[in-house]
């Protein structure tokens, strides 16, 4: 009896997360819909976000969010795929053993720190140095991306070293027994092994980054236009979502629905495929 | 010559470690014979074994006492190995001194690639000489009838038996002057074994041979000389005829008689 | 050789100084936050509500909320993992389970809020500490579900069959003999999961939004921490600014804390 009801409960918990994302794709959907048959696909393409006069209808489009989403991305997957490659490769290979530990450690924390601490350093110490440099107004595009970036280093390096440990060491150690430098095993043997892992855990981070709204949303500059340089600001689709969600009505609330339901699906798909297809039964429970 | 490695009052401590894990080696490799070490697990023979190539230098820490002296064919004396330090001599010795493990450990690449790594390390690039000695390597290690319309073909796609053999080929195809087995069959069905040990009885013709073994009865079909280890020392080394046979020591005459192990 | 050599030490000179650059980076941000908390911190700060210029009811408010999202999250992601890896018979449907659950643990969070809003805001018109706490506790869910199931994996059959052995049922075999042998590595994911939303800010804006007073009515707008520093940090005045950082400097320290005491668990219990 007990025993039954215990079964039961529990294959109800496992289907709470098919219920909850379904829940989501069908919740946003609905909301989304005033919209989506305004619009429909034009809303990918269009730039105008304007509310009408009495706050009742109005033209919107997701171009630029969109754009500005992939931009600052494309911008820290750049900067952090090779700084974390690096410690990775660092962490496996190259490190002393007694640095190991400390510095795993070190990352997976710097992993744990809330987003929101990223985004304020970026805000107060990060942006003053950068339009230093680049001139602007130090928010902008460049300045979340770099700071996006710095986020995911940690994430992507713990992921990454892990599918570079699954190579057994008497692979490699039969490599350096042919007489191949430590750089040629990583080439010819690491790299080549934990291939499917390494690509997995780059699309991971990237799905990760996509979705990211406290370290970009103080330094994009949250501005409804496309950005003319990499230090003029711009906006992006967890930003609008973050700033302007809750003053919004009708068919801009419903237009920003729309928004969140194309980050939703974009991210959906990411991971779906850095899981299914690259990272089958690697657990990356951070 | 008459011994291509001469190992001389050698000691090896692991990094960390406070005892020595061998203690007061000597042992001679006869050339163009199989010399086996035998001994229950944790006895220092897989640690003896990968001293020879310092293949455990790869792991920071460790310390070696004592000598292990190569013959080296163009000077014409033996080198002791254990005074190596700089990385390319390091290279130098272990294309000269190859290694088989107890897996087999085909790299993810093709057949060909696997077996020409080895030589494209070592700078040969020339692809019709390449082929011609992966060809040789393959046909010395008995795999080339095997694979040769597949040499495209994924190494990590052949059988467990046919995998270490291609690890052969890969280690042969560098004309090394030892080669050492660290337990190469305790991974293989009875037929895959003799397939193997019959390969190494063909290569001791050219390359001597140095095997680490938990199987006597392996010992005795394919070796020339055994040493038997134990706790880190080398009790007992003789002809493997002597050792199996007349062994001297009580220690030695329990282990080949199944008394432990 | 020479020049392979060469590529070697060049390789390993840039992976190591990846690895500098790195840490670096995020050493920088630790220190401005130890510098900026420290010299900003004091007690009053910790008695005092946002209303006078503290952080009290934000820190309570945030650890109400997480505290009612572990309430929900934790059971069902035991239970559920508890289904994965031991009742699941259809290995199509647990893997897809599975992969499901991982794709939710990287869900947008700020998407998870729009769709909290959704669901408790916009019905009732009031931003409230419910649906703040049901935002976090969808967070929680998948990475609860995800260390209870590798966990489980790692308690050797033979103790599941010891315990059919002497006539035990299903259930009481899991609840006295699994669940218990992986306890350590279970409640180190919890301890995780706790760390990662209690530090969550994108799922609260619109669910529970912020409030300025001590409150512990979750039907009403509720004191955020997170909220509060994402709205001080905006403000042009200093006194805003410096009370974020402390803010900020209080919430690393708690996250850290739960974090490292997760990890101490595990490492003390390979220990023995």
């Amino acid at each position: 009896m007990v025993a039954r009801y215990f079964s039961k409960v529990s294959f109800m918990a496992a289907m709470t997360s098919l219920v909850l994302l379904v829940g989501i794709f069908l919740v946003l959907t609905i909301y989304a819909l005033d919209s989506i048959s305004t619009f429909g696909l034009g809303f990918l393409t269009s730039t105008d976000w304007k509310v009408g006069a009495d706050d009742e209808g109005g033209v919107f489009g997701g171009l630029v969010p969109i754009v500005g989403t992939l931009l600052t991305t494309l911008i820290a997957m750049i900067i952090a795929t090779p700084i974390a490659m690096g410690i990775a490769v660092f962490l496996t290979e190259v490190a002393p053993p007694y640095m190991v530990k400390p510095v795993s450690i070190a990352v997976e924390l710097l992993a744990a720190i809330p987003s929101i601490i990223y985004g304020m350093w970026g805000l107060f110490y990060l942006a003053p140095i950068l339009q230093a440099i680049f001139g602007g107004s130090g928010i902008g595009v460049l300045t979340a991306g770099i700071v996006l970036s710095i986020m995911i280093i940690p994430f992507m390096a713990a992921i990454t070293r892990d599918s570079m440990n699954t190579t057994p060491n008497i692979l490699k150690e039969s490599a350096y027994a042919m007489g191949a430098t430590k750089f040629e095993v990583i080439r010819d043997v690491v790299v080549p092994y934990a291939k499917i892992g390494i690509i997995g855990s780059i699309i991971l981070a990237f799905g990760r980054a996509i979705g990211e709204t406290m370290a970009v949303a103080f330094l994009i500059g949250s501005v409804f236009s496309f950005p003319k340089g990499l230090t003029e600001p711009t906006t992006s689709i967890p930003v609008v979502l973050a700033n302007n969600f809750a003053e919004a009505t009708d068919l801009e609330l419903s237009s920003m629905f729309y928004l969140a339901l194309l980050l939703f699906m974009i991210s959906f798909v990411v991971i779906f495929v850095a899981k299914w297809y690259f990272l089958r039964g690697v657990h990356h429970a951070k | 010559m008459e011994t291509i490695l001469e190992i001389k009052n050698f000691n090896f401590t692991y990094a960390g470690a406070l005892e020595p894990s061998l203690k007061h080696i000597d042992l001679p490799i006869h050339t163009n014979k199989v010399t086996a070490l035998i001994g229950p697990s944790g006895c220092g023979k897989s640690t003896l074994l990968r001293a020879m190539n310092r293949i455990h230098d790869i792991y920071p820490g460790h310390t070696y006492e004592g000598q292990i002296l190569l013959w080296d064919q163009e000077a014409q004396k033996h080198n002791n190995i254990l005074y190596l330090e700089k990385e390319d001599d390091m290279i130098a010795l272990r294309q000269k001194v190859g290694m088989i493990f107890q897996k087999p450990t085909p790299f993810p690449m093709s057949i060909f690639d696997n077996v020409a790594y080895g030589l494209r390390l070592s700078g040969v690039k020339n692809h019709s000489e390449l082929r011609d000695r992966v060809e040789v390597a393959l046909r010395g290690a008995a795999l080339w009838e095997e694979v040769r319309d597949r040499l495209k073909e994924n190494g990590m796609g052949l059988s467990g038996g046919q995998q270490q053999r291609l690890c052969i080929a890969r280690a042969v195809a560098l004309k090394p002057s030892i080669l050492l087995f660290d337990e190469p069959t305790s991974a293989l069905d009875p037929k895959s074994t003799r397939a193997i040990e019959e390969l190494i009885e063909e290569l001791k013709q050219e390359i001597s041979i140095v095997i680490v073994t938990h199987n006597m009865q392996q010992a005795v079909r394919i070796s020339d000389y055994t040493g038997f280890m134990y706790l880190g020392d080398l009790v007992e080394y003789d002809t493997t005829e002597n050792v199996f046979n007349l062994p001297k020591n009580e220690l030695t005459k329990d282990y080949v008689m199944g008394r432990f192990g | 050789m020479q020049n392979r050599l060469k590529i070697n030490k060049i390789i390993l000179f840039l992976s190591t100084a990846a690895a500098v650059i790195g840490i670096l980076f995020l050493l920088w941000i630790l220190l401005t936050l130890i510098v900026k908390g420290v010299s900003t911190i004091h007690w009053s700060i910790l008695t005092e509500d946002l209303i006078n210029g503290g952080i009290r009811n934000l820190l309570i408010g945030q650890f109400v909320m997480a505290g009612v999202a572990s309430v929900i999250g934790i059971p069902v992601g035991l239970m559920a993992g508890v289904y994965l890896r031991e009742y699941g018979r259809n290995m199509k449907l647990v893997n897809f389970i599975r992969n499901l659950s991982d794709v939710m643990m990287s869900a947008p969070s700020i998407v998870i809020g729009v769709f909290v809003f959704a669901l408790m805001v916009a019905p009732v018109n009031s931003f409230n500490g419910w649906a703040g706490s049901v935002a976090l506790s969808i967070m929680m869910l998948p990475i609860i579900i995800s260390t209870t199931d590798s966990m489980l994996s790692l308690v050797p059959n033979e103790l599941r069959e010891a315990g059919m052995a002497i006539g035990g049922s299903k259930h009481r075999i899991i609840l006295d003999i699994v669940m218990k042998s992986a306890k350590v590595g279970i409640t180190t994911g919890v301890l995780l999961a706790f760390a990662r939303i209690i530090g969550e800010t994108a799922p609260l804006i619109f669910t529970s939004a912020n409030s300025a007073f001590l409150t512990f009515n979750l039907n009403d707008q509720f004191p955020s921490l997170t909220v509060a520093i994402y709205n001080l940090a905006n403000y042009p005045d200093e006194a805003s600014r410096n009370l974020a950082w402390s803010a900020s400097f209080v919430l690393t320290v708690i996250v850290l804390s739960i974090n490292l005491t997760g990890r101490f668990l595990t490492t003390h219990k390979k220990r023995n």
